[in-house]
């Protein structure tokens, strides 16, 4: 499994109802429903990811996450998941509110535009950072908003969204004691855990 | 008419009458004592029952789902694109029973058919029955057929609204259902377009108050113009464009009432075909049974609380540009669905065709489903040994 999946999973109680917005090919749904009884669906718009689901027997939804989530009920989800979408949507503020008022707790996790490598790139080549990890160019990227650690932090203290945990890695989800040492410069993804 | 059978169609099939001397209590407090059900089965029954597909039909649908009666018949059964060896529902894998529901006008009991108290044809005497009838009657010819569960329930239209009531009323019975471009209840503009099409039918001279077997007639006009209004809901404006465009049969406009344009002459072909294969009183009686169902009605309007009792799990398909049973009634059977914590996918299949394209094999749309069923027949015991049924 996907190493942030594994770093998510942990966070996921037996037995929970899971909604995973932007879920892939289902691999994580896929895995909670196995091995940890959780009724879960995904929500996606990919083609090829929703055939795969279906595939795999994983609930499916085609529904673009943008148009809104108001069909769903409040509090009818132990947990909502997103991982590495947030920066695509229109209005990522907007996304984690409705995620807060349909789930009792959320997974954010995205990439941290503050890296050293991107601000290298910003500062020295004067042009929009492009990695191996985040190849696209300004004008065809979907990453529309991106933050920074800092950014996201501000906006849950703007919205009164606790913090519950909070792990930051490297591009492949690695964990390294020096990122703890100043995590908005040396962190790549962040994975949150919030509620309110 | 096929020169040669294709590989992956079930090839010649034979329908078959079963008759039951099971008195069936209707929803509308009247019994059918004794009755016959048209069907046609594909593919065989594996050794413990367990690979057993219904397939519900629509409003003008019956039991000839796959295969040809014939070597002249002109076109296969009505859902031959999805059902076949290696198609969708793959009957090298499956056991696929296709019904003619009650009412019908394809030889199952129903308006057509002798009342055995009066020996004469039932005509408009035959009760209104409502999806939780047909889904009775399917359910005692599921016994005669000696399955205690179908692998899956599958259906389009008025035929994903007998699939979905099989899931609520006989929840131990299925094991997947498959509702596509349906909805769990009609809007007031689709009741409307039915009821223009039962004025239309009720009104012709010729209906004479759904005697007309009597006297030696039948209401073509009314039926013509039921199911002109009808096509044009089942295609979508843009499918209508493409098709016909504004093209015009002899190329002029000839100033006259005739019909000129390319889709006049194809609503009065449709229209006049039907209306000489198609029993007006089944007709008024298929659209009653639209407007009736609405399993949330008996739960205060709750759909997730009808929903309580289903076991199964779900695909929900619907089309974009389907306005009869649009995208948003499938998103509300989907809401319900989740939000009473049912196993359910749902996909949105991009397609110009309106309703109409439930029954034409998109390339996607075929993807999901197939999607689906395999992973259903893989779930299957595996036989061992070569019982997989060959052709």
């Amino acid at each position: 499994m996907r190493a942030d999946l594994e770093i998510i999973n942990e966070w996921i109680a037996p037995g929970s109802r899971v909604l995973d917005l932007g879920c892939g090919e289902g691999e994580l749904l896929a895995h909670l429903t196995s091995e940890k009884q959780v009724t879960g669906y995904g929500l996606e718009i990919d083609h090829d990811n929703l055939t795969a689901c279906i595939e795999n027997g994983v609930n499916v939804i085609e529904k673009d996450i943008d148009d809104g989530l108001t069909s769903i009920g409040n509090a009818s989800f132990d947990t909502v998941v997103m991982t590495q979408a947030l920066q695509s949507m229109h209005r990522p503020d907007l996304i984690v509110d409705e995620m807060l008022r349909i789930g009792r707790e959320c997974i954010v996790t995205f990439p941290n535009f503050a890296h050293w490598r991107a601000r290298g790139y910003l500062a020295f080549r004067g042009k929009m950072p492009v990695s191996k990890f985040l190849p696209y160019t300004w004008y065809n990227t979907p990453n529309i908003h991106f933050c920074t650690f800092k950014d996201f932090e501000q906006l849950c203290v703007d919205r009164n969204i606790e913090i519950l945990e909070r792990t930051v890695v490297d591009h492949q989800h690695r964990h390294h004691w020096w990122i703890k040492l100043w995590p908005n410069m040396l962190g790549e993804i962040a994975i949150y855990r919030i509620t309110r | 008419m096929p020169a040669v059978i294709p590989d992956d169609c079930v090839g010649l099939v034979s329908p078959e009458c079963i008759h039951f001397d099971h008195p069936l209590e209707l929803s509308c407090g009247r019994t059918l004592r004794s009755w016959d059900l048209m069907i046609e089965t594909y593919g065989e029954l594996n050794a413990d029952r367990s690979n057993a597909i219904l397939i519900c039909h629509a409003l003008s649908g019956h039991h000839h789902v796959a295969g040809y009666h014939s070597m002249d018949e002109r076109k296969p059964g009505w859902w031959d694109s999805a059902i076949g060896p290696g198609k969708a529902i793959d009957t090298n894998r499956f056991f696929v029973v296709g019904v003619n529901n009650l009412g019908g006008c394809h030889g199952s009991t129903g308006p057509n058919t002798p009342n055995p108290e009066t020996g004469k044809p039932y005509g408009p005497d035959f009760p209104i029955l409502t999806v939780l009838d047909w889904v009775h009657s399917q359910a005692l010819l599921a016994d005669h057929l000696g399955i205690d569960r179908w692998a899956a329930v599958v259906g389009g239209s008025l035929g994903g609204m007998q699939a979905l009531q099989w899931s609520i009323s006989y929840p131990e019975r299925l094991q997947h259902c498959v509702v596509i471009a349906s909805a769990a209840k009609l809007s007031a503009q689709n009741i409307a377009f039915n009821e223009v099409a039962r004025q239309a039918i009720s009104k012709d001279p010729e209906f004479h108050d759904g005697h007309y077997y009597e006297h030696d007639t039948v209401p073509r006009t009314g039926l013509m113009l039921a199911r002109m209004v009808g096509h044009i809901t089942y295609l979508s404006d843009d499918g209508m464009r493409d098709k016909f465009g504004r093209e015009l049969k002899d190329g002029k406009l000839s100033f006259d009432f005739n019909p000129q344009f390319e889709v006049e002459s194809y609503l009065q072909y449709q229209g006049e075909r039907f209306s000489s294969s198609f029993d007006a009183n089944t007709y008024l009686l298929m659209t009653k049974a639209l407007d009736y169902f609405d399993p949330a009605g008996e739960q205060g309007h709750d759909l997730a609380a009808a929903l309580e009792p289903a076991q199964c799990r779900y695909l929900v398909v619907s089309f974009t540009t389907d306005w009869r049973f649009s995208p948003e009634r499938s998103r509300e059977l989907v809401d319900g669905l989740i939000a009473a914590g049912k196993s359910v996918s749902y996909a949105e299949i991009d397609a110009p065709q309106g309703h109409d394209a439930f029954l034409i094999p998109i390339p996607r749309y075929m993807e999901v489903f197939s999607g689906y069923m395999n992973r259903i027949a893989n779930a299957l015991p595996q036989p061992n040994g070569d019982s997989r049924h060959a052709r």
